[in-house]
């Protein structure tokens, strides 16, 4: 790890003008970022840390909404009732260490290709708010680690609408644990989202031939003949591309199934 | 046994209270005054050329107190092999030059090329950044077939080829063995990876070098498995150190698998480095080093032919194996596929005719050798794997096939060198079978099938040899040391007891079951006794821990000086007594004069022992205190039979083992906790490598596993609760203890089992799947299912 500043403000404005400083960067629950920091493959030259504001806390369900403060840890929303499928997802993140650190808001600025958050934020067609404005999850997530979050901008809360069906299925990645294909499908609404991550080289996506099979019959056996191609899939030493394409298949069946 | 807890009582570890209250006193917690920190540049090209190396402002880095490359080690020995290998045409193995910092050229991804030695350890590792190196690339030789071929990259441009060796055994047989094929009724051809591992230790490894000026002396604290044979090694012959003028310390040693046995770069640097500038110089692994240093295990492509006669009798069987040693020897790396692998391949069965071909392969990776099994797990599982395959291809019950070939009869010399000199494998199978429950197999299958699961059952034996020995025979195979043990035996003026083994314990319990071992002979408490181990000071040279020896001889040395002792306390007992030495016992800590009511304590002969007022001194020395060393006459030869029961998602090609029995025989057992505790370890690591781990390297040589993200280690949650059995005792015939060892028995035999599973309810389910090389991990059933 190399030098550096640490600052830790309590409100978000502070933080705002914190971040505006040049090398300055973001530390929610550092679940990502430390791990990074400690083999040297970032030289940030403050950190700022967001764990002390109280504006970015609390979880609140509200007029079929869940509103997530985005200091809010994995270990905190899979203890909300309102919206059992994410509690669900929350709870399966990593480990203990993991869940009582890394934060929802940490989860979605990173996007990670492979994290679960993302999922559930397309699969259920939130609403990420920063300190600047509202951005829609199908208008957030711009890439692997990419996102549409400009410099210094900070995600305060991140609203769900509650669905009626929801469900997350998850297949782990034997060494990591993170998701190889996840697949978050929910009804609600808004109609029916099928958003799958782990698999694709350019981060979270909506299964669009399977939102479409699963409008008019909400069902497993909706999606039977339904396969999802292996263009631009992760291929590693963990499964090829072929092997997600057919895992996102069996998960979505899975994730409606268990969405009831 | 004593009511105390003598030999067969589970006694509680007591080295697991300070481990598990974070008091234990592993090498990084040393901490010496004056000291200073070690960080090593390290290649990130699998092959190449420096072509220069600018440290100047490294060396002009806060803090840096001197910046070392391989220059400084010039005219300094490079790290030793162990072990030389004769091939098949009665030439020695190749042996490159292993400096400690890389001379010219680099032959891993983690070859050291430099260190700096700086006030802190970030320090260091920031200037460490500042080195400016120049690397002209290589082709890297990953594939070991490839580096074979003619025009194939030199790893090392001073050998003919890549070849270390090219090993036949047992050469005389070559001939008869391939005739035994051609008049075969029945060959069952395999073949198959048994792939590169990690051992992961839990602690990574530490060196701490010292220099006392005082007195000449340098100290080398480290994380070793044997601090005797790393003095040896270190001192005769990388810098040349004599051995008075050398302390090794291995002190409390996190786990170690096989990886610490050997002799590394860092250990030999740190202590250079130290006299060099005359403070103290630590170096602490990280994990990602660690990956790229740490000596790797297995790796070993192997094509197994078994001929079977029109009866299914085992008539041959042909082996030709690739072993990887990667760039460079490790201590011992030529012996594992070696007299650790071919000698084992008769494994449980009456094979008369048995011919193993190794051809030992220098690639750009990091050095190969022993982990947990070395060899006999390679052995094993080609063994049990064809065996398996020519069941099915032959249509008989793979448990009837295997107990048809048997060997009953012992002592039993196999064709491939070993005397085995006991064992019962029907009735470890007996056992098995019980404990598996295999008669409920039928129902679980069904129920399996209910929930859209494949179910399949895998059967395996396995035998191996521990305790490798004697001296003299394993001097002939090529080994440059003795494998013998030591201790020492010491007591105290009122009747406490200090053991100091040769051997080490990095995890073994060897402070609560040693002492048991001493609490029976004497009939004494065992917590009047502390055992000693891991220092070269004040321990007598032994030879350290692995191959599951520690108990098996190890433990006989610690029976022989306590029979020392013992012999001598009867002395001053008889004279005590003014009785005859010849009429004494010792029962229960008491010794008594046969047929008289006359007895002295133990604590009044060791008192008398060291107040020697009343005492025979014409006959015998004051004092109690002896010392013994063991070279038992064979290995021993623990041996059982597993089960595993998978299931399959037919959809993802998820495995999941459902329940998992393992029937051992690992003769006499003096502590049955800690047996179990290693058999469960055991079958974690074998699970693990059956389901999940595996190094993987790209075809430039890089590390795709450098960390947890990629190398997947088996959790609790991986495993079941495993059924496990150790009463098919046949005691080892030639130890004093009877006892075979166990450390090694779980990863050696569960592979096997596992994979054999796999197939079985793959086939079940109508797959013309006969094998799928390991890790089974979800992508390769599915893969294997959908062929």
């Amino acid at each position: 790890m190399y030098a550096f500043e640490f600052e830790r403000p309590s409100t978000l404005d502070e933080a705002v003008k914190a971040l505006g400083a040049e090398g300055a960067q973001a530390l929610a629950g550092g679940q990502t970022l430390i791990p990074t920091l400690k083999q040297r493959l970032a030289m940030p030259e403050t950190l700022v840390s967001l764990a002390g504001i109280a504006e970015l806390k609390g979880i609140s369900a509200e007029g079929g909404v869940l509103t997530v403060g985005a200091a809010s840890t994995h270990t905190e929303v899979a203890g909300q009732t309102a919206y059992p499928a994410l509690a669900h997802l929350a709870r399966g993140i990593g480990d203990p260490h993991v869940r009582n650190r890394g934060t929802i808001g940490g989860s979605l600025a990173n996007n990670d290709p492979s994290a679960c958050y993302p999922a559930a934020a397309l699969g259920s067609g939130a609403t990420i708010v920063t300190n600047a404005r509202e951005i829609a999850a199908d208008d957030y997530f711009t890439g692997l680690f990419e996102t549409a979050l400009e410099e210094g901008e900070i995600i305060t809360e991140v609203r769900f609408p509650i669905p009626a069906k929801a469900a997350y299925v998850k297949f782990e990645q034997p060494a990591s644990r993170f998701a190889l294909v996840g697949v978050f499908v929910s009804k609600g609404e808004g109609g029916v989202r099928v958003a799958v991550t782990g698999a694709s080289e350019a981060g979270v996506f909506r299964w669009a031939e399977a939102e479409a099979a699963l409008a008019s019959d909400f069902s497993a056996a909706a999606l039977d003949g339904l396969s999802a191609s292996a263009d631009d899939l992760i291929g590693d030493i963990h499964g090829s591309p072929a092997y997600r394409a057919h895992l996102i298949g069996v998960l979505t069946k899975r994730a409606v199934q268990a969405a009831g | 046994m004593p009511a105390d807890g003598g030999i067969g009582a589970p006694n509680k570890r007591r080295e697991d209270v300070r481990f598990l209250t974070g008091k234990g006193r592993y090498t990084d917690d040393i901490n010496m005054r004056g000291q200073v920190y070690a960080a090593f540049l390290r290649s990130n090209v699998a092959h190449g050329r420096i072509t220069s190396i600018d440290t100047s402002a490294a060396a002009d880095m806060p803090g840096v107190i001197r910046v070392f490359t391989g220059a400084d080690f010039e005219g300094i020995g490079g790290l030793p092999c162990g072990w030389q290998v004769t091939d098949r045409f009665g030439e020695v193995m190749q042996e490159p030059a292993h400096p400690v910092l890389a001379q010219g050229k680099v032959r891993h991804v983690g070859d050291p090329i430099a260190a700096v030695v700086a006030a802190t350890a970030e320090q260091a590792r920031d200037a460490v950044e500042a080195i400016e190196v120049e690397i002209e690339e290589l082709p890297a030789v990953v594939d070991m077939k490839a580096a074979l071929e003619e025009g194939a990259p030199k790893v090392h441009d001073d050998l003919t080829s890549n070849l270390c060796y090219d090993w036949g055994f047992v050469e005389e047989n070559r001939e008869a063995v391939n005739k035994a094929f051609e008049e075969a009724a029945h060959v069952t051809t395999l073949e198959l990876r048994n792939q590169r591992l990690v051992a992961n230790p839990m602690e990574p490894r530490v060196a701490i070098g010292d220099y006392a000026a005082h007195n000449d002396e340098s100290t080398l604290y480290t994380t070793s498995q044997n601090p005797h044979v790393i003095r040896l090694l270190m001192g005769a012959f990388v810098l040349g150190i004599p051995e008075h003028k050398l302390r090794v310390v291995a002190p409390d040693v996190g786990g170690g698998f096989g990886s610490k046995i050997f002799h590394y770069a860092e250990e030999a640097f740190c202590t250079f480095a130290a006299k060099q500038i005359k403070r103290p110089v630590k170096w602490t692994s990280s994990r990602s080093e660690a990956f790229m240093t740490d000596a790797h295990g297995r790796d070993h492509v192997t094509k197994i032919e078994l001929a079977l006669d029109g009866d299914n009798n085992f008539a041959a069987l042909r082996t030709e194996t690739y072993a990887n040693m990667g760039a460079y020897l490790s201590t011992f790396a030529p012996s594992v596929p070696t007299w650790l692998h071919g000698t084992l391949m008769a494994g449980n069965y009456r094979t008369p005719l048995i011919y193993v071909n190794v051809k030992a392969v220098f690639t750009n990776t990091v050095p190969v050798d022993a982990y947990r099994g070395a060899g006999r797990p390679e052995a094993t599982f080609q063994l049990e794997r064809v065996i398996d395959k020519a069941a099915r291809e032959l249509g008989v019950d793979p448990i009837a096939l295997r107990r048809q070939n048997f060997i009953t009869e012992f002592p039993y010399a196999t064709p491939v060198a070993v005397e085995y000199d006991t064992g019962d494998y029907v009735a470890t199978m007996d056992k098995l079978e019980e404990i598996a429950d295999l008669a409920g197999f039928e129902k679980r299958l069904e129920e399996s099938k209910a929930r859209g699961k494949l179910r399949g059952l895998g059967v395996n034996c396995y035998i191996e040899a521990c305790g490798i020995a004697p001296s003299h025979l394993v001097g002939q195979l090529g080994a440059r040391a003795g494998l013998y043990e030591s201790a020492t035996v010491r007591v105290n003026a009122t009747g406490g007891l200090v053991v100091m083994t040769g051997s080490h314990s990095h995890g073994q319990g060897h402070e609560t079951a040693f002492p048991q071992v001493v609490a029976e002979m004497i009939g004494i408490d065992p917590n009047m006794i502390e055992i000693v181990h891991g220092d070269t000071a004040n321990t007598p040279m032994g030879m350290g821990t692995y191959g599951s020896r520690s108990l098996a001889v190890g433990g006989s040395a610690i029976v022989r000086a306590t029979e020392k002792i013992i012999n001598k306390a009867k002395k001053i007992a008889a004279h005590l007594m003014e009785a005859s030495e010849g009429d004494i016992e010792l029962k229960d800590g008491q010794f008594t004069v046969a047929g008289t009511d006359k007895s002295v304590a133990w604590g009044d002969v060791t008192l008398a022992a060291y107040v020697p007022h009343n005492y025979p001194l014409e006959d015998i020395e004051p004092g109690l205190e002896e010392t013994a060393f063991y070279d038992p006459n064979n290995f021993t030869y623990p041996a059982g039979a597993y089960a595993c029961e998978v299931e399959v998602d037919p959809d993802t090609g998820k495995v999941t083992i459902e329940r998992f029995a393992a029937a051992d025989d690992f003769g006499n057992i003096v502590n049955p906790m800690i047996v179990s505790g290693q058999v469960h370890g055991g079958l974690g690591q074998g699970i693990g490598q059956a389901l999940l781990e595996q190094a993987v390297y790209d075809e430039n040589g890089q590390l795709l596993t450098g960390s947890y993200m990629d190398y997947a280690m088996p959790r609790a949650d991986d495993v079941p609760f495993f059924a496990i059995d150790h009463s098919c005792a046949t005691p080892c015939t030639h130890n004093p203890l009877g006892v075979k060892g166990c450390g090694e028995a779980g990863a050696i035999g569960s592979p096997p089992s596992v994979v054999n599973a796999v197939v079985d309810a793959l086939q079940r389910a109508g797959k013309p799947v006969t094998h799928i090389d390991m890790p089974l991990s979800p992508a390769r059933v599915w893969e294997a299912m959908n062929q």
